[in-house]
């Protein structure tokens, strides 16, 4: 009986043949972007023509990809030499504020953790003049280690609220077992959390690259230099140059949107759990 | 659970890099922003005269900021609306005993892995709309299956009611498509979490699918469109590289944001205390919704 029911409600009165036309009709519309990026990505020159910009491509060629890998080749390594560092260093970082806050907690961390919080609110325009200055002051403006430091210190809070929530999990037995064993404050951190702490790390990990592979605000601020420019920027300047062709800027946008894309295809288990850690636990 | 004072300076001493790095990034700058408002730098060199309140009463009495007032208002108010709705709908049909379940999941969500340039650059072409007699994107199909009295200028209409610039509506189904997926993704994992129970228990006592939904499910999905909503303002009210890199300004600053005109007047004009004005006035609106949202949040999660 329990179960009939079950199965009753689970199915709704919705009926299936309206449910699935819904959903393909939804999957239709946020398809639509990326079809029209790997379409006209895969026409050849002879054929982009924006009359017929929705059909298929008669015959495949990949000359749109080669020149926005041509254009964009220098500006793809820089996301990367930008986007892998300030990664792991915020993640690290971030797990041992997450440690602290959630398991040595001491008078002033119930203030300290909301003061920190509060810097993944702001809109970054509110900071960005004074910090081109003080870039500038130590002179890493226009230097992709500029740009390092500016992600991870501004993404220190989310990786603080992650950790913090995910080492709240942890018991406390297992750090005062720890102490009786004789591990100080490192010694608990480095023996007993960090062994346990690798899908925390995923999510985070996974989180930050695609936030600060994505980023644009401050990439076109920090680095007025085309050279040093991650792919977002590049990606713009591209898209806003009257003499690129439109294919080939599809294909840029298709490039640009890929190493993400990858991670999101491969690991899409630990993106959904940071995107929900990420929006504070309400 | 500190067993000595030495350790307690360990764990202050661990903490201390990243409490003075926000107190400088975060709150410092903030204020010299606040001082940047008050100054009538203008140019490459700073200038740090004190001139109270000229900059917020330029940008005040310029028509571009309250354009920009505006079309931050309305943007919110829709995009708000299509995610919310759009998001729940979705999660509601998903969540069930589905063919293709973790499919749909998947494509409804992806976007969220997608930079704002790309999609930016992406639906430029999808709403451009050509010229007279040789149409493209959407106009394209429009005028190909027949419904070319559907055709218009999209993001390039400069026309407005009431304040609402229509050229807005391409920018906002972008943003939409970009974030549904999201809510969808914050109210699926909402109603994992409800028990099966308390729909039966509803249903036995007669009420129906659509009653249930009313009166049981959405009270008790009501923290997570909190959740959602601070999440979306907070992606509204700071909106940039989206509309920077799909539509620009925009006929007659039709679909400027506060974000744009800031870039703009600081590094493309070099009218810092205008540009930092304008920050302000973004900071103070995000802090009017966050500040009590956070307080609001940490107070539960003592509980």
């Amino acid at each position: 009986m329990i179960k009939f029911l079950k199965l009753n409600i689970r199915q709704g009165i919705v009926p299936r043949v309206t449910l699935y036309a819904v959903l393909i009709c939804a999957s239709a519309f946020f398809l639509l972007p990326i079809y029209l990026l790997l379409i006209t990505g895969l026409k050849s020159f002879q054929e982009v023509d924006l009359s017929t910009m929705w059909s298929l491509p008669k015959t495949i060629g990949l000359g749109s990809f080669l020149v926005a890998i041509e254009k964009l080749y220098p500006n793809l390594l820089n996301s990367f030499y930008l986007t892998i560092p300030a990664t792991f260093i915020s993640a690290f970082i971030g797990a041992i504020n997450g440690f602290l806050l959630s398991k040595w907690k001491f008078k002033g961390s119930a203030i300290i953790f909301p003061l920190i919080l509060f810097g993944m609110f702001i809109p970054y325009q509110s900071i960005l003049i004074p910090l081109v200055q003080f870039l500038r002051a130590i002179r890493l403006y226009g230097t992709l280690y500029g740009l390092i430091l500016t992600h991870v210190v501004y993404g220190l809070p989310i990786t603080t609220l992650i950790f913090r929530n995910y080492f709240a999990e942890v018991p406390d037995e297992l750090i005062e077992a720890s102490q009786i064993d004789g591990c100080g404050l490192y010694g608990t951190f480095f023996r007993v959390l960090l062994p346990i702490s690798a899908p925390g790390f995923v999510v985070v990990i996974i989180w930050q690259f695609t936030n600060i592979w994505n980023e644009f605000l401050f990439a076109v601020t920090i680095t007025p230099d085309q050279a040093i420019q991650p792919i977002t920027v590049a990606l713009q300047n591209l898209a806003g140059s009257q003499i690129v062709q439109w294919n080939v800027q599809m294909a840029g946008a298709l490039l640009a949107a890929l190493p993400t894309l990858i991670v999101y295809i491969v690991l899409g288990k630990f993106f959904i759990q940071g995107l929900l850690a990420g929006s504070v636990k309400g | 659970m500190f067993r000595s004072k030495k350790e307690f300076t360990a764990a202050f001493l661990s903490l201390l890099p990243t409490f003075i790095a926000i107190l400088i990034f975060v709150y410092g700058f903030i204020l010299w922003t606040i001082r940047v408002s008050f100054s009538a730098w203008v140019g490459v060199m700073p200038n740090f005269t004190f001139t109270w309140f000229s900059n917020y009463a330029d940008i005040f009495t310029s028509e571009r900021f309250q354009i920009d007032l505006w079309n931050t208002f309305f943007f919110t108010i829709f995009f708000l609306s299509i995610c919310v709705a759009g998001g729940l709908l979705l999660a509601i049909f998903l969540d069930r005993k589905l063919k293709g379940k973790s499919l749909f999941r998947n494509i409804f969500l992806f976007p969220m892995a997608v930079s704002f340039v790309v999609t930016g650059v992406a639906w430029r072409w999808i709403f451009n709309p050509g010229m007279a007699g040789s149409p493209t994107g959407i106009n394209l199909i429009l005028s190909q299956t027949g419904l070319s009295g559907l055709e218009w200028g999209w993001f390039t209409q400069p026309a407005q009611f009431l304040h609402f610039h229509v050229a807005l509506i391409p920018v906002v189904i972008a943003a939409a498509w970009q974030l549904t997926g999201y809510t969808m993704a914050m109210y699926l994992a909402g109603l994992s979490g409800i028990p099966l129970e308390i729909k039966e228990a509803a249903r036995m006592d007669g009420a129906s699918e659509i009653q249930i939904y009313r009166r049981v499910i959405l009270p008790m999905l009501a923290p997570i469109t909190l959740s959602v909503l601070i999440i979306l303002v907070h992606i509204s009210l700071k909106i940039f590289d989206l509309v920077y890199t799909m539509t620009g300004s925009g006929p007659g600053f039709a679909t400027d944001v506060p974000g744009i005109n800031m870039f703009e007047k600081t590094f493309r004009g070099n009218r810092y205390g205008e540009g930092a004005a304008i920050s302000v006035v973004m900071f103070i609106l995000m802090a009017l919704i966050i500040i009590p949202y956070l307080l609001h949040s940490l107070r539960r999660e003592k509980k």
